[in-house]
Order: structure tokens, then sequence, then C-alpha cells
């Protein structure tokens, strides 16, 4: 009997059919990924040149999303990391519509913004935020894309969902959640920014 | 010589009769003839006209044999309903002495599918300097009556004076392509909203009427008969109007073309609407059916002009004017004028066969249906409407601008001087 | 999005904007970068098919295709079959067997691109077609007034010059008016065609009284053998009457930009203190250029093979 992978279940109770995450989720995996990025920071950094009297090694640090939802998602782990460290954290945004291979089969689409900090990213730390990881396409796309602005001296990958379904050799340092699903299932992610709420949904149906 | 007896024609959409054809002639028309030894052609209510005369046709022999021959644009003619065709001077050599004339009247004899008319040109070469051998070409063989350097304007207004006095001599006619050359210099459209819109320099009215007025005038100064090729614009029709009103003696025709497409054709930028004079607006196309109506315009002539595809499948600007006509023009005099109740058949008749052959002065062709008169005749079923495959045209060209089109009318027979030249609606040599 | 950019009507005020947004961000994402090239259309081949000479159009798509890292071959009139008489068709089909994914087309015959369009199955982009149209000469323009001003709707733009024989003022009443600016045409009457009445712009022949009324001037190249064929007396006449300098520049509202396709008669129909002025927005036209046919290139030919 061939295995299939569980529908997710609701995780608390109250909400809706086929809620992965509530608001209240949400905000918590940002909290335990900020955290983390925190005390990655220092280790990550560890020996290298760091400003004085930053021994955090988040001056270090850029988080650069990835559009559409990674963007936003990147402004509130800067926003967690400040209030818990103090620290202003460098944000960016990588537009990785250009990079993508599979314009051919899925045709062009509107561009959205690249915002890299004044001082840019070489030798620095960067953490590239997306909403769900799949395939590993969009992410091999943003490194391309990333290769093209700057020389980093690291880079790592935070997401707030992992889906599997892995189709290059790509891993997150980061995960909000680790969900199995199944190919024809979507995982949607909704944020208060770009959604009006905070929520991730798992329904069934084509992959988009 | 073959004998016809065709059955239950309508001669002019009149009631059905048999009509004998014998030795060229037609020898009686009645109910139920009979004659031994004729073959039938059951015509079943098909309409009898004439034989239909074109005033403008471009056969381009010599020269330009790949678009079209004598006996090619013979054979569209005829399929077409005509029986003869008169030859635009524009070839090469320039139909401008007896000798070019001769050979293509000759050329016309031998493919014996319509009467081929030459029409002389005005001036040596076309060029517009100094008159050709008019009187050596009406003296000719081919019997020139019409002189025309259609393509180029006589715009010179002291040798179009000559031209006209010149050819009374010999009762001829000069027909003249009005168009004013210095205000339509590079000209590629009728010159209005759309030719701004696309860019296309633009050819206006005005140079075909400044022209239509100038010629009037003199036509009337000296006592001369003028003919004018396609008139194209609601002006040029308000001066012949007003010319006609003063007797001055003055005839025209207009193509089918411009009785049906405007200007609204250019906008795809495909030459094989590139002509002139150009496509016009609506508003021209009507006044130019009300002409045609009310007999202003005297004539339909088709101004078939056959290009090779090179000569067409190009940019807009390079592209040589002109369009095929003969093989549609009674389906788009149909369209255009029959079924709205504009023109009934013997308006047909006298516009596409009996005024063009009396301006060309053809004594044997626009004849009424009747004994004793030469059996150049039509038969056509007006009700089947067909969709114009330009493949399928007896012209060596194929720059039809109605291809693809559905018009009414199929020509069923022809007849020149009691021979078949279309049967079945097909070319019998 | 149509698969062709032929005219400025192919756009409607979506496609339009997007265009220019679409230029915008790349824009952005090139800012600043080392590397100024991006890999969106690796493998595609663009053929700049140029009947006309005008380096500076051919260099700024050449310029384009290359930044998104297209194979560009460049078949200019000159030394080519073309100038051996090769028909336009036969160019086409010669295009189409070499596997063209898109034609940028300059050529001296309106409709020229129309006509291609039908003979190859990759994108055509009308880079000026005779006197009908330059397209993305429009779009570069409502790009800089959109930069520089901050919107297009409602921003009152004058044209000056020859319009009678301007692609570009063509290409800009229709995009324009597409993105709801509005647009009035100065000229002498003989350089306005007949039928300019049907466009949707108003027209009039005094441009001073027009200036205090525009956001944007642009002034036209007019050529000087226009003049032998009557179109205006002399260069000087033309100059007095229909010629931006600083005089008139000054009753122009604070604000207000001067603009010109190139290239420029220095002189005739615009004042060198004026082209090189601060509200001249001449070189900028020129850098956004390459944007907005970066743009049209991405959206044109980044999607699935038609």
């Amino acid at each position: 009997m061939a295995r299939t992978p569980e529908p997710a279940r609701s995780p608390s109770p109250g909400s809706a059919p086929g809620t992965l995450l509530t608001g209240a989720d949400v905000a918590r995996v940002i909290d335990r990924i900020a955290h983390q990025l925190i005390e990655r920071a220092a280790s990550v950094t560890a020996g290298r040149d760091a400003p004085a009297g930053d021994a955090t090694g988040l001056s270090s640090l850029v988080l650069v999303g990835i559009p559409t939802r990674g963007a936003p998602l990147a402004r509130r782990l800067a926003a967690r990391i400040e209030a818990f460290s103090g620290i202003t954290v460098d944000v960016g945004t990588v537009d990785i519509t250009l990079y993508r291979d599979d314009l051919r089969l899925r045709g062009v689409r509107a561009l959205e913004s690249t915002v890299l900090p004044d001082g840019g990213i070489d030798d620095r730390l960067v953490v590239l935020v997306d909403d769900v990881l799949f395939s590993g396409r969009s992410v091999r796309a943003a490194l391309d894309a990333l290769r093209d602005l700057g020389r980093p001296h690291s880079v790592q990958l935070a997401v707030l969902v992992d889906r599997g379904h892995r189709e290059l050799p790509i891993r997150a340092d980061y995960v909000g959640k680790n969900v199995p699903t199944s190919r024809s299932q979507q995982v949607r992610v909704h944020l208060a920014e770009t959604d009006g709420v905070d929520e991730v949904l798992v329904t069934e149906g084509e992959s988009q | 010589m073959t004998t016809h007896l065709i059955k239950g024609a309508r001669p002019l959409g009149g009631d059905a009769v048999d009509i004998l054809v014998e030795d060229g002639r037609i020898a009686a028309i009645g109910d139920s003839l009979a004659a031994t030894g004729a073959e039938v052609v059951e015509a079943g209510g098909l309409i009898a006209l004439p034989g239909l005369v074109d005033l403008h046709t471009h056969l381009r022999e010599p020269g330009r044999e790949d678009a079209e021959t004598v006996e090619t644009g013979s054979r569209a003619a005829a399929l077409g309903g005509f029986t003869a065709v008169h030859a635009m001077a524009n070839t090469d050599p320039v139909a401008d002495t007896a000798g070019v004339v001769e050979q293509v009247w000759r050329l016309g004899q031998e493919a014996g599918l319509v009467d081929v008319v030459p029409v002389g040109a005005v001036t040596v070469g076309l060029k517009g300097e100094r008159l050709a051998e008019l009187g050596a070409m009406a003296d000719s063989a081919a019997r020139v009556r019409v002189f025309s350097d259609d393509g180029h304007c006589v715009s010179d207004p002291a040798l179009m004076r000559r031209a006209l006095e010149y050819v009374k001599a010999f009762d001829g006619v000069v027909a003249q392509h009005a168009e004013e050359p210095r205000l339509t210099v590079g000209a590629q459209m009728h010159e209005g909203d759309r030719s701004a819109r696309l860019g296309l320099t633009g050819w206006p009215a005005a140079a075909e009427e400044a022209i239509i007025a100038r010629d009037v005038l003199l036509a009337e100064h000296v006592g001369a008969r003028l003919h004018l090729c396609h008139v194209s614009t609601a002006g040029s029709v308000e001066i012949l109007r007003w010319a006609k009103s003063r007797g001055v003696q003055v005839t025209a025709e207009v193509t089918p073309h411009h009785l049906l497409l405007t200007d609204a054709c250019a906008e795809s930028y495909d030459p094989v609407f590139k002509v002139n004079p150009p496509l016009r607006t609506e508003a021209d196309i009507e006044a130019l059916r009300a002409g045609l109506a009310d007999g202003t315009i005297d004539a339909v002539g088709t101004d078939h002009a056959p290009h090779a595809v090179e000569d067409k499948e190009s940019e807009w600007a390079q592209a040589r004017p002109g369009m095929l006509g003969l093989e549609q023009a009674l389906s788009v005099v149909i369209e255009t004028m029959v079924e709205p109740g504009r023109l009934d058949w013997a308006g047909v008749a006298d516009r596409m066969s009996v005024r063009p052959a009396q301006i060309g002065r053809l004594a044997e062709h626009g004849r009424p249906i009747a004994p004793g008169e030469p059996a150049n005749l039509v038969l056509l079923d007006p009700g089947t409407r067909a969709t114009v495959d330009p493949a399928a045209l007896a012209s060596r060209s194929r720059n039809s601008p109605y291809a693809g089109r559905e018009l009414p009318g199929r020509v069923v027979a022809t007849f020149l001087r009691g021979i078949a030249t279309v049967l079945d609606g097909k070319a019998t040599r | 999005m149509k698969r062709h950019l032929l005219e400025a009507a192919d756009l409607d005020r979506d496609d339009a904007t997007l265009v220019l947004d679409t230029a915008a961000q790349i824009e952005q994402a090139l800012a600043g970068r080392e590397v100024k090239k991006l890999p969106t259309l690796r493998g595609r081949t663009v053929v700049n098919l140029f009947y006309e000479d005008s380096t500076r159009t051919r260099i700024s798509f050449e310029l384009a295709a290359k930044r998104l890292s297209a194979d560009v071959i460049n078949f200019s009139a000159k030394g080519s079959s073309v100038s051996k008489g090769e028909s336009l068709k036969d160019t086409a089909l010669t295009l189409e067997a070499m596997g063209a994914d898109g034609v940028v087309v300059r050529h001296s015959a309106s409709g020229a691109p129309h006509r291609l369009a039908n003979w190859v199955r990759g994108s055509v982009v009308n880079a000026g077609d005779g006197t009908h149209e330059h397209p993305t000469q429009a779009l570069l323009d409502a790009y800089t007034i959109r930069h520089r001003l901050g919107r297009l709707d409602g921003v009152r733009v004058t044209i000056v010059g020859d319009v009678l024989h301007s692609r570009v003022a063509r290409s800009n009443v229709v995009l324009l008016q597409t993105l709801g600016a509005e647009v009035t045409l100065v000229a002498p009457p003989t350089l306005l065609p007949v039928g300019v009445g049907s466009w949707p712009a108003e027209v009039g022949y005094d441009l001073d009284a027009v200036l205090p009324k525009s956001d944007v001037v642009m002034m036209l190249r007019v050529q000087g053998e226009r003049m032998n064929a009557s179109f205006f007396p002399s260069a000087r006449e033309y100059s007095r009457r229909y010629g931006l300098d600083a005089r008139r520049m000054a009753a122009l509202p604070d604000d207000a930009i001067v603009m010109h396709p190139g290239p420029m008669n220095r002189g005739m129909e615009i004042a060198a203190e004026v082209a090189d002025s601060v509200r001249s927005t001449i070189v900028e036209q020129v850098a956004n250029g390459v944007s907005v046919r970066m743009a049209v290139l991405y959206l044109l030919l980044g999607g699935a093979a038609q």
C-alpha cells in the first residue's frame, strides 16, 4: 500500500480546516527564527573582522527577501531581531523573475523590486528569506541573482514552510515548519502586508 | 460555325425566352424555339445581358508577360462576361505607334476570347511632352479610337487641349487619368484621417478634381469628347454633373473597387489594396454609386491591373499600384448596385456594355438582344454567392482585392459573335 | 500583451503601464551593479534589421538585448543582401530560417514592420517605420516624463515641429493619450497632416500661447531641406516662430521639462542653452531608452515561444 503524506492537521483548536499555521503560529515561528539568526550570526561571523563594538555579528547580517512574500517576512524578522537584540539589521529584496528558468513554461510576469542596502552585500552574511520552500528553483534563481549583485561571505536560507519535493540540492538553514505534502496540494501563505491576514493554508488542487 | 439554342434565358431580367444563335448573330427570339443540330444551352432562368465591354484593361503584353498576356487577360475577361476590352497603352514598348497597337490587336484576334481593342498613347512614351501619332493608330488595323496616357496624367494643359482637338478628326476620345502630378508626389493613399495616422503620403481628392475641372472646361471650349478614367471622389461626380448639365461632351467611368472598398483597407499595409487613384472614403463610395445610378457616371471600367507577386509582396510604398478586376467586376456591380436596388438589369447592360461600347465607338458591341444583332451575350446566375479565391482566377496574376470576400453572381456562359467562350462557368479555350 | 509591438495602439493602458513599471524595476535591479547583465533571454536570438541608418536606436536595442543575454545579430542594409535588391519578404524568410525569436526593424517605408509580422513567427518590434510610428521612443518618452514629474495622468504635453513627417509624434500622441496625458500639437499648418483633427490631441499654431500651460515641451527635429519644398520659408523664420530659446523656456511653468528625441538641430528647433539646461531631459531619454527596450524585449520574448 502506497503511503501518501498525511494531510496537515489543524495546529490549534478553532481554526479552519486546512489551516497549517494561524496568525499566532506565524508570529511564534518568526520569533523563533529571529532568535536562531541572532545565535548563528555570531558563530558564522566569528573570527572575521566585525566592526568595533559589534560582538553579535549582526551588523554583518543582511536579510534579503524574495518577493512577493519573502519581502515582508524579511522585514518582520529584522523587526524581531531588533526587538530582541536592540540591533538594526539591514534588509533588502531581490526579484528573481529575470533569473527564472521557467519563463518559457509559465510566461512572463510583472517584475518586483530589487533593493539592497547601501553598502551592498560584499563579504556579508546574506540570509535569503522566502515563504515556501518547494522545488528549490526559486532559491537557485535567487542565488544566481546574488552572484550578479556581489560576493557575500556566505549565504543562508530561511523559510516559513518547507513542504518537500526538492528538485535541486538545496536545503534551508532556518525552517518555520516542515510540512509533508503531496504534489497535488497547494501551500498558501497569507501575510497581513500582502493579504490582510497572517495564516498558512494547505488546499487540495493543482500545484501552481 | 456552331448553332446555339439558349433555352429559357431572361434578357435584361425580363421573361424567359429561347434565343437562337446562328452565324454569329441572334437569329430568333421566342418561346419554345427548336433547331435541328443546334447545341442546346439550358439557361433555366439565367439573366441574359449583352456582352460586357471594358474601357480600361491592362493586359501587360508586350513587356510584362509574367504578369499577364493578351491571352490570359482575354480569358479572365471572358470569364467575367466581357466580349470586348480596351487594352491600355502603358506596355513596354508603349502602345504609341501603329506597330504596337496592331501587334496587340492581332494577339487579341489570335486568342479569340474577346475583342481586344487597343488604346493608343496620347503622348510619345507616355512622357506628356509631345503627341504620339494618333492618326496613324486610328488608321491602323486596330482602328484606335480611345487614346490615353493612363497611369500618367496629361498634365500639361496646352498639350491636353491639342490632344482633345486633334482626335476630333477621327471621332476619337481622350481618356484622361486625372491626377495633378505636383499634388501627388510620393502619394500612397487617399489623404485624410487614415493617411495621417498610417504615415502614408496622402493623395488628395483635389488632385483628381482639379484636373477634371480643367479638362471639362477645355473639352467645352474646343468642342471635343473627353472621357475620364476611374473617377474616385464625390467632388469629381459633382463636377461631372455640372459639366453634363452644360452639355459638355464628357463621359466617365468608375472602377468596381472604388464602388466597394474604402481607404480602411490600407490599415493592413497590404499593397494588394494599393491602387491609383487610391481607395477613398465611405462618402465617396456613396457619391460614386449615386452617380453611376443616375448616369452621371456612364460606365464601369475595371482598371484590371495585374502585377507579379514580387511587385505586390513588399512594403506598401515599394509596391506597384493596381488590382485585378475583370473576373469580379460584374459581381461587385451586383453587390453594390443591383442588390441594393440602385440599378436594374437594363441599367447594368447600359453601364457595362451599351455606353462603354458607344464611348469606344464599337459598332458590334453593346447592342440590344434582338434578332439580327451580333450574338455577343453573357448568361449569368445572379443569386449564387461564392468566396473569391485568387488561386482559381484565370488571370496570370493574383492581386485580387476581393480575396476571401464573398460576392454574388456567377457568369455561366459568354458568347462572342455566337462562339461560346465560356460554358458552365469555364473557359472553352 | 500582443505578440508584436508595431504601433503604440498595440498597447492598452495596462500593457503600457506594465512596460514602464518593468523598465523601472529593471533599472533599479541594475543600478550600481558591476555585472549589468541578466540571464533572462539566454539562448534567444534578436535580429536588428536596420534598413535606415540609425546608430543611436540600433545601439540602444543592441545593448538592451545583450543586457538580457540574448544573442544579437545586426543586419543592416549596407553591405548585405538587402542592398543587392533582396526583397523584405525574402529577408524575412531568411531570418525565419535562422530562428530569430525577435526582429527589431527600422525601415523607411511606413508599415514595413506590419508586413514583416505576417512573414515571421518571432516577435516584431518596430524601431521606426517611415513617417508612421516609433513606439519604443514614445515609451521611453513616457517613462522619462513619469520619472521626472511623477505621473502621466493629466500631464500637459506640447509637441512642437514637423508633426507631418514625424513617427515620434504619431506614437507619442497615441501612447500619451492612452496613459492619460493631454497632448497639444504646435506646428506651422504645412507640417501638420490633413486629418490631424481626428487625433486625440489639441492643435495650435502659436507656441507662445501654449508654453505657459505646458508641463512638458517635446521639440521635434526639423530637417532644413523641408524649406525647399515650401513647408516654411526659411530656417530663420521657422526658428523665430517655432524654435525653443531661453526667452520662450522662461515662459514655462517652474517644473516643466524640455524633451527632444534627437538628433537635435541646435539653433534650429532648439537653442543650445535650452538643450543644455537643467530642464532638458535629452541625455536621460537616451539612458531610459535602454531600460524601456529591455522591458519590451523581456515582455515580448521572455515567455513561452508562440
